[in-house]
């Protein structure tokens, strides 16, 4: 991943102006009984601290070590989900897409930013960004070497574009040498990057950074 | 609408923005923004589509010139005007006019934006098509909302899968109905949206509605 200093968030001639405005609609709102501010800090909360890519991590992690569950999880991946007891994804329509060594997929939502906020999280600036959203499904493979990833001629790239209320996550292929690891030190090596789909899981030889 | 929001396959945004350790949250203020568009959605006002309708609704130069979270602030003002929660003066002052409403307490704010996840709909609606079964994207331009990108319209693709019955979002976001119907993941080759210089192995899936679709 090559970082960048530009964060996406280059609008800062708006920022005070766009604070002060929440400000005043959060007070307002509050004001008219229509917003509750203990259930703004509930649902800032739960997407700090409880809500993030360590869920989807989990089923990645279940799904390496379990056929079974990875069976279920590719025909049903709302059931699957479910069945492992995270209440965040109740009634989240979910489609999982896997990797094979021919086959690597990308998703996106070029009509806004769609995501799978209940199993991963909040997306990255660049997921909402116009030039992730405008470019790769013309060109996956310029963008994914952006990230890093260069594909062979080979491997067909699936790009998702996510237009309806149908939710996403990529299941990356087990890196080699991870036979003898437990699931949660495989969780470990399943990045948030990686179940979009724009790197592969982190090779365990590496190390955890 | 054949708007700004409409992006896929556009060139000139340059590289993409990686950040490496990105917070939640830049700024505390997005994630108050966050939450009030939680809490507000809860009311039942509006729902997904008609949100995502008043957002392509925003001036186009303005929406390429806001960052994520502002058009997120500028939607919401519209809407709460637009469905007569707030009055416009009301922003502008941010006095409040009346009598002040009993909040929805934060359970139940949860409760409804689990209920609420969903577009799956159990009704014994007929397919059109079946997997397998060529179609053609509608050569489509509703002035209202929709789910069809440009880059798919007058396309060929074939169906990969049937996800069942869904609401269709363009009767949706415009309070019209639910129009339960098919959607289904159609497949489609780089080479067929994008042409030759294309990789010839790559595909790209759409979800399509049977509303946006002709055998083809």
């Amino acid at each position: 991943m090559s970082p960048h200093s530009d964060s996406g968030h280059d609008d800062h001639s708006h920022l005070s102006d766009t604070e002060l405005r929440v400000r005043s609609l959060e007070s307002l709102l509050t004001d008219k009984g229509l917003v509750n501010p203990e259930a703004l800090d509930a649902i800032v909360d739960r997407y700090e601290n409880k809500i993030g890519p360590r869920n989807g991590s989990r089923v990645v992690a279940r799904a390496w070590v379990d056929p079974d569950f990875k069976q279920r999880l590719l025909e049903n991946a709302s059931a699957a989900i479910d069945s492992l007891g995270y209440t965040s994804t109740q009634g989240v329509d979910m489609l999982v897409l896997e990797n094979t060594p021919t086959v690597h997929n990308v998703t996106v939502c070029t009509l806004c930013s769609c995501y799978p906020w209940a199993v991963l999280g909040l997306p990255p600036a660049w997921y909402k960004s116009f030039p992730f959203r405008s470019r790769v499904v013309k060109d996956p493979r310029g963008v994914l070497q952006e990230f890093g990833l260069k594909l062979g001629a080979g491997i067909e790239v699936r790009v998702w574009d996510s237009t309806a209320e149908l939710r996403y996550i990529v299941l990356p292929e087990r890196p080699a040498g991870t036979e003898g690891m437990s699931e949660e030190a495989l969780a470990d090596l399943v990045t948030r990057n990686s179940m979009i789909g724009t790197e592969k899981a982190a090779n365990p030889k590496a190390g955890k950074s | 609408m054949d708007g700004i929001h409409d992006m896929g396959g556009m060139d000139g945004f340059g590289p993409i923005p990686i950040e490496v350790n990105e917070p939640v949250f830049h700024a505390e203020w997005e994630g108050r923004l966050y939450a009030i568009n939680s809490v507000m959605g809860a009311w039942g006002e509006w729902n997904i589509d008609a949100g995502r309708a008043c957002m392509e609704r925003l001036d186009p130069v303005v929406y390429l010139q806001s960052d994520y979270y502002r058009r997120w602030l500028l939607r919401m003002e519209n809407l709460l005007v637009e469905r007569s929660m707030v009055t416009r003066s009301e922003l502008d002052s941010g006095a409040p006019v009346g009598v002040a409403v009993e909040p929805l307490p934060t359970e139940e704010v949860f409760d409804r934006m689990r209920a609420s996840r969903s577009a799956r709909v159990d009704a014994p609606i007929a397919a059109t098509f079946k997997i397998g079964d060529k179609v053609l994207v509608r050569n489509i331009h509703p002035t209202g909302h929709t789910r069809t990108p440009r880059y798919a319209r007058g396309r060929h693709g074939v169906i990969d899968r049937d996800h069942g019955v869904f609401i269709f979002p363009d009767s949706h976001a415009e309070f019209k109905g639910e129009a339960p119907q098919h959607l289904y993941s159609v497949r489609f080759t780089a080479q067929e949206l994008w042409g030759p210089d294309a990789a010839e192995s790559d595909t790209v899936y759409l979800d399509m509605w049977d509303d946006y679709l002709d055998a083809g």
